[in-house]
């Protein structure tokens, strides 16, 4: 048994629209190893989020699809998989969590019931075993008296409490794999701690591997081992967290971390800012696409594409990369 | 000395909600007696998680909602005591900014009618000054004169929130209230923003009551903070002490909890247990006790009273027992 899980090469994702069609994830490649864990940073429109729906089989039709790449789970390739089996696949050996559990659970459902449900369908247990099995995972999730709990509505239970729900639901088979998306965003500070810790206990106790998605560098920073920076569907940078965080080599990584707002011990009188927006996925540059942001980018930033390559312990893709010591490098 | 541009003396907003699966009615305490003041050319901080009651009390300040009691005054005048012909006068000088500018700017409207609006329903100055001085405005905000022609959709969200600002600034206001106002902005444009309404404070006559759940946020823009808990101010005081060295529990809980990217410090250990009670249930004595990992005995009973930490015109206020000199630890 191979210790890489995932291994995702060269994965296009293409949206039509009424303007045209546009290109929202752009020959994306990474891999995640069996019970790690993966962050995937970027703000909005970045392509994050597309990105993990097409690993899922789960883009919206007609509008997305794969247009080119492969993502190879557990050693089987899941692009152009047929419907039953990636359903097959999905809540069993991949799970997904979202920003908003109320959109993911259904309504007129009790919890107890909807994370049984699973349990019997992929595991093939009894109806009072997968009660007992759901109520066990209500109780690892940290909610409070599981056996009252698991009879109650969605609309019943705080937030905190439904996303731990949605989580307990995700991870009722012991998937290989649990994606996260942005999963603690819509909480307050101290849920989203909370949360956040059962993730990541849970994820050591199961040995699940894990891809959390978040614009929230801070929530990588605690909870991954690895983290990949997205910029206008393009992975621009990828590497351990520590190396990410303590020597950003793509400027835009760079930038994002001065830009974030954090608690200082004496707090500037201005915060330094990243010129400009985003551009429209329809309008992005044909050279770098942070080049028109970017205060280090040169002539051949805008005519050519910049790759991953390796940079000590990191992949970028920026031919002025930070944090170079060699000759008249920028720092 | 001269007056706090805003003065807000114990003001409280309560709700009468039908009791949940029972008959009669019950209060729910959404402000409750809230008291503090902001200077001219300063922020105050409101922070707090969803339900502590800070966008209600942005909105009793306005008298948006009428508060249930207590005083509000604004340069000397009391807000709370105008009918309602002087108090439409004296929203001029109150503005709002709110967190999602889309759903605040009319998509009808190109934006030099929409930043025009309230001087139109102001009769500020005639129709020339009001055009020029929309396109002045816009400027001020970053936007540039090529805006004013243009509609809302075709800006992104960092543009819009600039231009829901620069409606705020329309008629000179003295006080800003910003409600979560880059909270649904992405990271690379929340700081241009922030920079912006941190300028805002560099004429000396503009105050600015700043709302957010995003502490790291509030200590850029605030010199002074004020942390809510259940409708109450918990603990106030010099943003750079409140930060640096909360006084409060729950303010230490809400420091504590916050992402820091900073890779390779463990996590466990730090997430405050349980959850916020319900309003229409607050536990006795300090409403936090449940969940303070410093709680006494007395906490469980006594409501705290308001303790002043300090002497000097700072003033740092707690309320919490563990600084009451005849009872703490």
């Amino acid at each position: 048994m191979s210790e890489r899980l995932l291994e995702v090469e060269d994965l296009s994702v293409e949206f039509a629209t009424e303007g045209g069609v546009i290109r929202a994830v752009e020959e994306v490649s990474f891999g995640i190893d069996r019970g790690a864990t993966l962050g995937i940073v970027g703000e909005s429109g970045c392509g994050k989020s597309v990105t993990s729906l097409a690993l899922m089989g789960l883009l919206p039709r007609p509008a997305g699809r794969v247009v080119g790449g492969s993502v190879r789970f557990d050693g089987a390739e899941l692009i152009g998989l047929d419907e039953s089996r990636l359903r097959k696949l999905r809540g069993s050996e991949i799970s997904m969590v979202f920003q908003e559990p109320l959109t993911a659970l259904n309504p007129v459902y009790t919890i107890g019931r909807q994370i049984a449900e699973v349990a019997r369908r992929h595991l093939g247990l009894s109806r009072s075993r997968a009660r007992e099995r759901a109520i066990e995972m209500l109780a690892r999730v940290g909610i409070p008296l599981p056996d009252r709990r698991i009879d109650e509505y969605p609309h019943e239970l705080s937030g905190g409490m439904r996303q731990r729900a949605m989580i307990a639901m995700a991870l009722v088979c012991r998937p290989k794999l649990l994606i996260a998306d942005e999963p603690t965003t819509a909480l307050d500070v101290t849920t989203q701690a909370q949360v956040l810790e059962q993730i990541v206990t849970l994820q050591r106790e199961f040995g699940t591997a894990v891809i959390l998605i978040t614009h929230d560098l801070g929530v990588v920073a605690e909870t991954c081992r690895d983290a990949l920076v997205m910029y206008c569907g393009e992975i621009v940078e990828r590497a351990a967290t520590e190396h990410l965080f303590n020597t950003p080599r793509h400027r835009y990584t760079q930038r994002l971390l001065e830009a974030m707002p954090r608690i200082r011990s004496r707090p500037l009188t201005s915060l330094p800012v990243i010129p400009g927006s985003v551009p429209e996925p329809d309008r992005l540059p044909s050279g770098c696409r942070f080049a028109p942001r970017c205060a280090h980018s040169g002539s051949r930033c805008e005519l050519e594409r910049p790759r991953l390559q390796r940079l000590e312990d990191s992949d970028v893709a920026c031919f002025y990369p930070a944090n170079v010591e060699a000759d008249g490098a920028a720092t | 000395m001269s007056q706090p541009l805003l003065r807000v003396d114990r003001l409280s907003r309560h709700f009468r909600v039908r009791r949940q699966g029972g008959a009669g009615r019950q209060i729910l305490r959404a402000v409750d007696e809230v008291s503090f003041s902001v200077e001219r050319g300063r922020a105050f901080g409101l922070v707090g998680e969803s339900g502590c009651g800070k966008s209600t009390l942005a909105r009793a300040l306005l008298r948006l909602i009428e508060p249930t009691s207590g005083r509000v005054w604004l340069s000397g005048e009391e807000i709370t005591a105008l009918d309602r012909r002087a108090l439409k006068r004296a929203r001029r000088r109150m503005q709002m900014i709110f967190q999602d500018p889309f759903a605040s700017l009319s998509p009808r409207r190109t934006v030099a009618q929409i930043v025009r609006e309230p001087m139109d329903a102001h009769h500020f100055g005639d129709r020339s000054e009001r055009a020029d001085r929309a396109a002045r405005l816009l400027e001020r905000v970053g936007l540039g004169a090529a805006a004013l022609d243009r509609f809302p959709h075709e800006f992104s969200g960092g543009q819009r929130q600039r231009i829901g600002i620069a409606r705020a600034l329309a008629l000179e206001p003295s006080l800003i209230v910003a409600d979560e106002a880059v909270s649904a902005l992405d990271v690379s444009v929340q700081s241009q923003v922030l920079n912006l309404l941190a300028s805002l404070k560099q004429d000396p006559g503009v105050g600015l009551v700043f709302i957010s759940h995003d502490l790291a946020v509030v200590q850029h823009i605030c010199e002074t903070v004020g942390v809510m808990y259940l409708g109450r101010l918990v603990e106030t005081g010099p943003a750079d002490r409140v930060l640096s060295a909360p006084a409060h529990p729950y303010t230490r809980a809400l420091l504590d909890a916050v992402p820091i990217p900073e890779p390779g410090r463990p996590i466990g250990g730090r997430a405050l247990a349980g959850e916020v009670p319900s309003p229409l249930n607050p536990p006795p004595g300090c409403p936090f006790h449940p969940r303070c990992p410093k709680a006494l005995p007395i906490c469980a009973t006594r409501r705290p009273s308001t303790i002043e930490l300090t002497e000097d015109s700072q003033a740092h206020r707690v309320d919490c027992h563990l600084h009451d000199p005849e009872i703490g630890a």
